[in-house]
C-alpha cells in the first residue's frame, strides 16, 4: 500500500497533507512556500510565508510587511513530516523550485525555470526526483531559443544603431526580473541607460542584495532629455504610448519576450522590434530537464498542458494535467512580460 | 538569399513607410538584376504556382524535426502560418549557401514538374542550409503564398528613386502580362518602347470611402455622380486588332469573359475602357453570386454562358484613337466616352454607365437611399475637372456606400486566425433563432479592435463546450451586429441564406442572446 501522495492539488493550490503547506497557493492559506516573487506565484493575504533569502527582500518591496521565514537555498527544513528545500530555478533573482521529501519519496515543484544560465540570477540546479511538477509556458516544438549572447547582440546593435541616429531605444520589460537581466545584457558604452520609475524601484532591492547591475538613471519629471540623448530606457510595456514615454519623441520601441518568437504575436505587439528572450524553459530546455530529473512521474502546470502531456504521454512518461491559476497561458494577457 | 532575407526583415520590422520605402530603395540599388526582377515580381502578386503539396511539406519537416505529425498539426495553429510552423521546429542549419533570391525561384521552378522523391530531397537540402527567416521565405515560396507587408505603390516608389523614373510611368512600365521568365529587369524597367506589349492596362485610379457628408466637397455643380456597381473591375483594351481584359488584381482574364470579343467590331482600335463587369439580364445586373460563378472558370460553359451573361458598364475612357487621355479633365473623358459609345448595339456587350443627374447635396443623398432599387451598391463621386490618377488616391473620387443591411447574431463557434491574428480566435460563426434553435447563417472575422479580440479570445478559452479540430464550439452568451452588403436564396447553407460581405460592427454587450434576430427577421431583408 502507497501512503498519501506527496502533493495533493487543491482549489487553493498546490498542497502538502504531510506537512500542512501550499506552495503558490491562489487563495489565502496559513502557510504557503513561494517559489518565486511574480505575483502570480507569489500572492498577497497568507497568514505565514517561506521563500529563499534571495526572493525575500523583493517579495516585502511587493506585499510589504508580511511575516517571511527566508531559507538560503539548498538547507532542508522539517515542517511537520515533510523535509524541504529551496533550489535555484534560473527563473528570475532568488527564484527557486521546492523539494519535498516524505519518507524518502522526492516531489519537486519547478516554479517557473530557466536551464540557461543568465549571468545575473542564480544558475538553474537540477534535482533528481520521484515526481517533478514542471510548467509548460513554452511547451511547444516551436519554441527554441539562440543562446542568450546571440540576442544580447542583436539588442546592443539594435541600440547603437538607434544612438547613432540620435533617438532613444524604448526596451518594454517587466519590472522585476527581465528588465534587470536586459540590463545586465547591455553594453554601456554605447550609452545612458534610463529606467521607468517601477523598475528602478526594483534595482535598488536587488543591488542591495549585490546583484550586479549596471548604474542607470530613473527618468523623473525634470530629466535633462537631451543630456541622455541616444540613451536606452528600461520601461514596463505599459508605459509604452503614454504621456511618460513622450519625452523621448521618437524612439524605437522594442521588446523583449519569449513570445517574439512568433511572428503573429510579434507583429501584434505595437513595436518595432521583438527580440526572443524569455525566463523560460524551451522545448528542448523541458524536455531535457524532465529527462534528467529522472522522475516517475509528470505533472505539467501552467502553458500548452493538453499538448506537452499528450507529447509525454506518447514519449512513455506517467504524465497528468495539473490546473492552476498562474497566468500565462497566452501571448495576450495584459502583464505578458510577468509570465516570460 | 541573405539579401533578399535582410530586406524581409527590414521590411517586417518598421511600421514606417519611410523605412520601408529606403529598405527597398536600397535592395534595388544594390541587388543583382535577376534579383530585383524577381523582387519586383513578387511584391507585385506574380509568384509562381505551389510547387509542393502542403501535407507532404508537413510530413517531412516533421520527420527532419523528429516530432509526430500530430504535435506538428497542434503547433501549427499556435503558430498561425505553415511555412512559419516548419521554420521554426526545424534543427538549426548545418551548412551555409551563397544562393541568392532568383538561384532559389529557378530551383522552386525546376521542382514543379519533378517526381516526389527529387522534390523531397532538393527541400530537405534547402532547409538544411538556410537560416530560420530565409527557411521562411523559402517555404512561402515554394507553397505560393508569399505576401508580404508592403503595397506595390511603396515598391514602386523605391523603384522609381533606385531607377531615377517618375513613379506613374514606372507604375505603367510593371504593368501587364510580364513574369521574370519572359522579361529582363532592363527589358522591362529600363527599354523606352511601352508600347512594346499590346496588352499592357493602365494602373486603375482608385477610390477612398467618403467619410464625411457630401457637402464637404464644395459646389455640386463641380461633381459628377455615378452609381456603385458590384462586379468586377475591369479594362478593357482593344489594341492591334485584338482585344484584352485585365482585373483590378492585374489578371489577364479574356478568356474567362468571351462576350467581348466582338467588342473588335464595334470600337475603333486604340481604345481603352475602365468599367465595372456584371452579369447581366435584360435591363439589371444579376446578383454577385451569379457573377461569382464565372470569376473562377477559365473556360465557360455554353450554359452558364447563357445564363450568367455579362457587360462592361464602363465608365471612363483612357485611351482614344491610341491617345492617352488620363491627363485629361473626366468632363472631357467622359463625353468623348459617351460619343463613342453612342449607338453601340447589344452584341458588343459594352454599355455606357450612365450619369446620375442632381442639382444640390440634398436631393443626391435621397437618390443615395434608393441604391438598392438600381441595384447598385451606392454612388461613386467624381470631380469633373480631375484626371485618371493611378493607384489609391484622395480627393477626386469618393465612393459612396449606402449603410450595410444589419442583424443581431448570436456567437456560436470560434477558430483562430493566422499570421497577425495567429493564437487570437478571429473568425467566428454566427446564428439567429428559429423554433427555439439557433442555426448559423455566416461566418465574420472583421470589424472589431485588437483589445476586443483580446477579450473575446480570453472568453472563448474559459468558455468552450467542444472542440472540432481547429474550431471551437462556445456558449452561446454573445450578440454581435452582424452588417452586410447584400443577401441571396442559398440552397447550400443550412440556413437557406447566403450574405455578401458580412462583418461585425459592434459588440452588443447590452443585448441577452434571447433578443438576437430571427431567421425571419433575415429573410425579410431579401429583395
Amino acid at each position: 500500500m502507497r501512503a498519501d501522495p506527496v502533493l495533493t492539488f487543491t482549489d487553493r493550490g498546490i498542497y502538502c497533507p504531510a506537512g500542512d503547506f501550499y506552495i503558490d497557493p491562489w487563495r489565502p492559506v496559513d502557510r504557503a512556500l513561494i517559489t518565486h516573487g511574480h505575483s502570480d506565484h507569489s500572492r498577497w493575504g497568507h497568514q505565514h510565508y517561506m521563500a529563499t533569502e534571495a526572493a525575500a527582500p523583493v517579495m516585502h518591496h511587493r506585499l510589504g510587511d508580511v511575516s517571511i521565514q527566508t531559507t538560503p537555498y539548498g538547507a532542508k527544513t522539517q515542517i511537520g513530516a515533510a523535509s524541504v528545500s529551496f533550489h535555484p530555478a534560473g527563473h528570475i533573482p532568488g527564484s527557486a523550485q521546492i523539494r519535498i521529501d516524505v519518507g524518502g519519496e522526492v516531489w519537486v515543484v519547478s516554479g517557473d525555470y530557466k536551464p540557461e544560465p543568465d549571468g545575473l540570477c542564480e544558475s538553474f540546479e537540477l534535482v533528481p526526483c520521484h515526481a517533478f511538477i514542471s510548467e509548460c509556458t513554452f511547451g511547444l516544438p516551436a519554441f527554441k531559443w539562440a543562446p542568450q549572447s546571440v540576442v544580447a547582440e542583436e539588442i546592443n546593435a539594435w541600440w547603437s544603431a538607434n544612438a547613432a541616429e540620435g533617438r532613444f531605444s524604448l526596451l518594454g520589460a517587466y519590472s522585476l526580473g527581465k528588465a534587470q537581466r536586459l540590463m545586465s545584457l547591455l553594453d554601456p558604452s554605447i550609452g545612458p541607460i534610463l529606467t521607468h520609475g517601477a523598475v528602478e524601484a526594483t534595482n535598488e532591492v536587488l543591488r542591495a542584495q549585490g546583484y550586479p547591475l549596471p548604474a542607470t538613471t530613473r527618468v523623473t519629471g525634470d530629466l535633462d532629455v537631451k543630456a541622455h540623448a541616444g540613451g536606452i530606457v528600461i520601461a514596463p510595456p505599459s508605459a509604452f504610448g503614454t504621456p511618460w514615454a513622450k519625452k523621448f519623441g521618437r524612439a524605437a520601441t522594442g521588446f523583449a519576450s519569449g513570445w517574439m518568437r512568433l511572428r503573429g504575436v510579434r507583429r501584434r505587439r505595437a513595436a518595432d522590434r521583438g527580440f526572443v528572450l524569455s525566463d523560460h524553459a524551451d522545448w528542448p530546455g523541458l524536455n531535457d530537464t524532465i529527462r534528467a530529473t529522472g522522475c516517475e512521474k509528470v505533472f505539467v502546470t501552467h502553458g500548452y498542458t493538453e499538448i506537452f502531456n499528450q507529447w509525454l504521454l506518447s514519449e512513455g512518461y506517467d504524465s497528468a494535467i495539473v490546473a492552476t491559476e498562474y497566468t500565462g497561458e497566452g501571448a495576450d494577457t495584459e502583464d505578458i512580460a510577468e509570465v516570460d | 538569399m541573405q539579401a533578399f532575407a535582410d530586406l524581409f526583415n527590414a521590411l517586417d520590422q518598421t511600421t514606417s513607410t519611410n523605412a520601408k520605402v529606403a529598405a527597398l530603395t536600397d535592395y534595388f540599388q544594390t541587388a543583382a538584376d535577376p534579383d530585383k526582377l524577381w523582387c519586383i515580381a513578387l511584391f507585385s502578386g506574380r509568384r509562381p504556382k505551389r510547387a509542393v503539396t502542403t501535407t507532404r511539406l508537413r510530413e517531412w519537416a516533421a520527420e527532419r524535426a523528429g516530432i509526430p505529425l500530430w504535435l506538428f498539426e497542434e503547433t501549427y495553429p499556435i503558430v498561425g502560418d505553415l511555412s512559419e510552423t516548419i521554420a521554426l521546429i526545424l534543427p538549426d542549419a548545418t551548412r551555409q549557401t551563397n544562393r541568392t533570391l532568383s538561384d532559389w525561384m529557378e530551383e522552386i521552378l525546376r521542382l514543379t514538374p519533378a517526381d516526389e522523391d527529387t522534390r523531397k530531397e532538393a527541400v530537405l537540402d534547402a532547409w538544411d542550409c538556410l537560416n530560420t527567416t530565409e527557411r521562411f521565405l523559402f517555404n512561402k515560396l515554394l507553397t505560393g503564398g508569399f505576401r508580404v507587408g508592403v503595397s506595390q505603390k511603396l515598391m514602386t516608389r523605391a523603384l522609381s528613386r533606385a531607377t531615377d523614373t517618375e513613379e506613374a510611368q514606372m507604375a505603367h512600365r510593371l504593368m501587364g502580362n510580364w513574369t521574370p521568365e519572359t522579361t529582363t529587369f532592363h527589358d522591362l524597367i529600363h527599354a523606352q518602347d511601352t508600347e512594346a506589349d499590346q496588352s499592357r492596362p493602365y494602373p486603375f485610379y482608385l477610390a477612398y470611402g467618403l467619410e464625411d457628408a457630401p457637402e464637404a466637397l464644395g459646389s455640386p455643380a463641380d461633381w459628377q455622380a455615378e452609381w456603385k456597381w458590384d462586379g468586377i473591375r475591369g479594362q478593357l483594351i482593344l489594341r492591334g486588332g485584338t482585344h484584352f481584359l485585365w482585373s483590378r488584381g492585374e489578371e489577364l482574364i479574356t478568356d474567362r469573359f468571351p462576350e467581348f470579343a466582338r467588342s473588335v467590331d464595334f470600337l475603333p482600335d486604340g481604345t481603352v475602357l475602365d468599367g465595372e463587369v456584371l452579369a447581366w439580364h435584360g435591363d439589371k445586373p444579376l446578383p454577385f453570386s451569379e457573377l461569382q460563378k464565372r470569376i473562377g472558370r477559365k473556360t465557360v460553359p455554353k450554359k452558364l454562358l447563357k445564363d450568367a451573361p455579362v457587360v462592361l458598364r464602363a465608365y471612363d475612357l483612357l485611351e482614344d484613337a491610341g491617345e492617352d487621355m488620363r491627363d485629361k479633365p473626366l468632363a472631357e473623358r467622359r463625353a468623348r466616352l459617351e460619343a463613342l459609345l453612342a449607338n453601340i448595339p447589344p452584341e458588343a456587350a459594352v454599355i455606357p454607365s450612365p450619369v446620375v443627374p442632381f442639382d444640390d447635396w440634398q436631393t443626391l443623398t435621397d437618390i443615395r437611399e434608393t441604391s438598392r432599387d438600381a441595384h447598385a451598391e451606392g454612388l461613386m463621386l467624381k470631380r469633373l475637372g480631375s484626371p485618371y490618377l493611378a493607384g489609391r488616391k484622395k480627393g477626386d473620387w469618393w465612393k459612396w456606400k449606402v449603410d450595410p443591411l444589419t442583424i443581431d447574431a448570436v456567437m456560436i463557434y470560434a477558430q483562430s486566425g493566422h499570421g497577425r491574428r495567429a493564437n487570437l480566435f478571429t473568425d467566428f460563426t454566427f446564428a439567429v433563432w428559429n423554433n427555439g434553435e439557433l442555426v448559423p447563417f455566416t461566418k465574420a472575422y472583421s470589424g472589431l479592435t485588437d483589445a476586443e479580440f483580446r477579450k473575446i479570445t480570453a472568453w472563448v478559452r474559459k468558455n468552450t463546450l467542444q472542440r472540432f479540430g481547429p474550431v471551437r464550439q462556445v456558449t452561446p452568451e454573445h450578440v454581435f451586429e452582424i452588417g452586410f452588403e447584400g443577401i441571396m436564396e442559398s440552397p447550400r447553407h443550412k440556413s437557406g441564406v447566403a450574405l455578401r460581405f458580412p462583418r461585425m460592427l459592434r459588440w452588443r454587450h447590452d443585448k441577452p442572446i434571447q433578443e438576437a434576430n430571427t431567421l425571419d427577421d433575415l429573410k425579410a431583408l431579401m429583395p
